[in-house]
């Protein structure tokens, strides 16, 4: 029985009229939320998508390591008081139990928001997510799935995370089928996305980046809401390149954002895009956009080689081959494990986006 | 509806008894209190194992005399055990060499096991859930899957309900309430820690039993599986079918300690060990592990100690690495069927003309079901991309086009119907 964040069971498609485009107005309306919005930040936001799942439906359970006294990000706070400890509970430490006890907690019709509480310690929990959840309706037929499991995680550089508080990890499960991968970049989009990810029947991995817990702000609607899993977001029209980012680099202050406003004072008119979804990604909105513009930046923190920008950039080639004005192009991250002294220096950062931008307007 | 403003502190101690730990002190941080005199020591002792392995609980003897306590069974529930066992059996039989003769492209015998598989779910209810590894299919021909839905999963025919996407032997039916079978190994353990909770959160009369070998016992996966369902209480059956051997790998050469009993032990567990071919100390153990876990909602271990009567597959051939006077050991007098059958003989219970009808009529529905099996068609494959999610897809409906189109291109190479 699927469930809406708004505890009232629906049909498949309904599910799929609620996730009907909504134009960017629209969308802008029900996530801030008018006059029923609240000021929240990153953390808070993804607290009160928990708190409004858990309170529709007594099937949504939240654990994982130390999630029970409010979380090491605070995400959790308030909601083992609220709804007990049976589904808001701590467990021993083990990314691969975590990751399998949810998946039999899904399968039997229940929905666990797993926890791991650093993408970097996420690979204990590979096998399970890769070669389980993500194969499990797939393997018996459609008569099984786990469908109900959201995996969240904290991702990205923080500052002074080196090589293991820091890592973007969506390239290692965007190659597996069968999994949903969500990187949100603003409160209200996490807010939205997350409760999404929780209502979809899929396996969803959301990955919240760990430096906008604190610094990202915005009006966020107290109410339950859903935002589609798969639609970009257009930050900003334009008409000479488009730039293609997800998580912090998008942010309101965000590498990627800097870039993309000195551009524009130096008169280059980009067309700016939030990927937010990574897998299904929106294909449709940077293809269009590409048509248009004939160029393309693509930035992510994660590392070159591999990285996510690569699909992108692939997809690009072939669909937009005779619009392209200049190569695409992608900033990423080193080849390297992810330093401590020179994190700036290594990221991605405005200063790179910015030449890689003007780069490609100038080819 | 920020939750935020009426948050509390949580102190150590709250969120210690928050997490329900029934038997450790009250308000602690640790299972002992340390600063009580009764717990300390000037003895510096270091331990292992206890000094003798745990004996294995028996009912029947290698003769089948009943030495112990029978479970509380009818005749009729007597020979249903029986007949099921000796059907899986001589599928086995068939199915084995079928493999040989290039009609199923891999297969896995349960010979030696089928007390193991049979004496457990007979204790069970019919939706308690399973969790498999690949040597149960005895559990699930008990619960009445077909032998026809077996076979046409093993060749992945229009009639395999799993669309043809797994090898042989990687059954599954929400019906019978077994999950489909995975090939990589403990990957079920944590997970029926999980499917055990939710039995305890939504309160109803089930649980899940966990089968699983003495190999896959090593696997990362077996130690949160057990530590989670103990610290958070599933309702969890871990049965592991301790068979000697992972492939050629013994026992001896798995693990140092006592098995996989004293594990259990040593994470909390009720654990139990027993004769893995006597089917009424199998079922036995059962039941009350079952019972147990409703009353304690928490996790059972029960190791059956057995023997891996055939090869590890049909792509194993063991007389590579063990002497075949140990097999012909343990498949004569202690094995399961012989042992179960002379006990039921001896009760007039079972006789030599039923054991002939059942070995006859198996074969025939065997035979029958290898022969429909092969006429049988395929699933389309535009049924490629179903599944991977619940709704395909914009970009995999574009490859299956894609792939559709390239078939379409080379009609003298696909076959389409």
């Amino acid at each position: 029985m699927l469930r809406n964040v708004f505890g009232k069971s629906v049909t498949r498609r309904h599910v799929a009229q609620l996730r009907k485009c909504m134009t960017p107005a629209e969308e802008a309306e029900l996530k801030h939320g008018g006059d029923n919005g609240e000021t929240m930040n990153l953390f808070t936001a993804v607290n009160s998508a928990l708190d409004c799942a858990m309170a529709a439906d007594d099937k949504v359970s939240l654990f994982g390591e130390d999630v029970n006294f409010g979380g090491v990000f605070r995400c959790s706070l308030g909601l083992a008081d609220k709804y007990g400890k049976d589904r808001v509970f701590n467990t021993p430490l083990s990314e691969q139990g975590i990751a399998g006890f949810a998946i039999g907690m899904a399968v039997m019709g229940h929905k666990p928001v797993a926890e791991i509480q650093f993408a970097d310690y996420i690979f204990p929990a590979f096998d399970q997510i890769v070669n389980e959840a993500a194969k499990y309706r797939f393997r018996s037929g459609g008569q099984f799935n786990c469908g109900g499991i959201t995996f969240r995680s904290p991702c990205g550089a923080v500052g002074h995370g080196g090589l293991y508080h820091s890592q973007s990890v969506e390239a290692y499960f965007a190659h597996c089928a069968g999994l949903k991968i969500v990187v949100p970049s603003t409160p209200a989009d996490a807010k939205g996305l997350l409760l999404a990810c929780i209502e979809d029947p899929d396996p969803c991995l959301f990955f919240e980046p760990k430096i906008l817990y604190r610094t990202a702000e915005e009006k966020v609607n107290r109410d339950a809401f859903v935002l589609p899993i798969g639609k970009g977001r257009m930050i900003k029209e334009g008409s000479d390149v488009t730039v293609v980012g997800w998580g912090t680099l998008v942010s309101e202050n965000g590498a990627l954002t800097k870039a993309v406003q000195m551009a524009e004072e130096a008169g280059i008119s980009c067309e700016f895009i939030d990927l937010r979804s990574i897998s299904p990604w929106d294909q449709e909105m940077v293809t269009n956009s590409v048509q248009k513009t004939g160029r393309l930046v693509v930035s992510h923190e994660a590392s070159k080689t591999n990285g996510f920008g690569a699909e992108i950039i692939s997809t690009v080639t072939a669909e937009c081959f005779l619009s392209l004005e200049a190569p695409p192009t992608r900033v990423c991250g080193l080849d390297t494990p992810f330093p401590l002294i020179h994190e700036k220096l290594w990221l991605p950062n405005e200063h790179k986006n910015f030449d890689a931008i003007k780069a490609a307007v100038g080819y | 509806m920020n939750v935020m403003r009426r948050a509390s502190v949580r102190t150590v101690r709250q969120v210690r008894r928050s997490t329900g730990l029934v038997d450790g002190p009250d308000g602690e941080v640790w299972n002992i209190d340390f600063t009580g005199h009764n717990s300390l020591t000037d003895n510096m002792a270091f331990k292992k194992a206890a000094e003798k392995p745990e004996p294995l609980y028996r009912v029947l003897d290698a003769q089948g005399e009943c030495v112990g306590e029978a479970p509380d069974l009818t005749e009729e529930e007597c020979r249903m055990m029986n007949k099921t066992m000796v059907r899986q059996s001589v599928m086995d039989g068939i199915l084995y060499e079928a493999q040989r003769q290039g009609r199923i492209s891999f297969y896995m015998t349960n010979y030696g096991e089928e007390a193991t598989q049979i004496g457990s779910v007979s204790a069970l209810k019919p939706d308690d859930m399973v969790y498999a590894q690949y040597r149960e299919a005895g559990v699930l021909l008990y619960r009445g899957y077909e032998i026809n839905k077996m076979i046409a999963q093993c060749m992945g025919t229009e009639e395999d309900d799993a669309k043809g996407r797994q090898m042989p032997i990687h059954y599954g039916s929400p019906e019978h309430h077994y999950q489909t079978i995975s090939s990589p190994l403990a990957t079920q353990l944590p997970q029926a820690a999980g499917a055990g909770y939710t039995m305890k959160l939504d309160n109803v009369d089930k649980v899940c039993i966990c089968y699983f070998g003495d190999g896959a016992a090593s696997e990362g996966d077996f130690h949160p599986a057990l530590n989670f369902a103990a610290t958070l209480g599933s309702r969890t059956i871990f049965f592991c079918r301790n068979n000697g051997y992972a492939i050629s790998t013994p026992a001896v050469d798995q693990y140092a300690g006592d098995g996989i009993y004293a594990r259990g032990v040593g994470y909390g567990i009720r654990s139990v060990r027993v004769d893995g071919n006597d089917i009424f100390a199998v079922h036995a153990a059962t039941k009350k592990a079952r019972e147990l876990c409703i009353e304690h909602n928490a996790p059972v271990l029960i190791e059956a100690m057995t023997y891996r009567g055939g090869h590890h597959s049909t792509s194993d051939d063991s007389t590579r690495y063990r002497q075949k006077s140990e097999v012909d050991k343990w498949m004569s007098g202690p094995n399961p069927i012989k042992r179960f059958t002379r006990y039921l003989e001896k009760k007039n219970w079972w006789s030599k003309e039923d054991d002939k009808q059942v070995r006859e009529e198996t074969r025939k529905e065997v035979m029958a079901a290898l022969q429909r099996q092969e006429k049988m068609g395929f699933w389309d494959p535009t049924e490629l991309i179903t599944d991977v999610f619940a709704e395909p897809t914009p970009a995999l409906i574009k490859q299956r086009d894609e792939m559709l189109a390239h078939m379409r291109a080379h009609p003298n190479v696909y076959k389409t119907a």
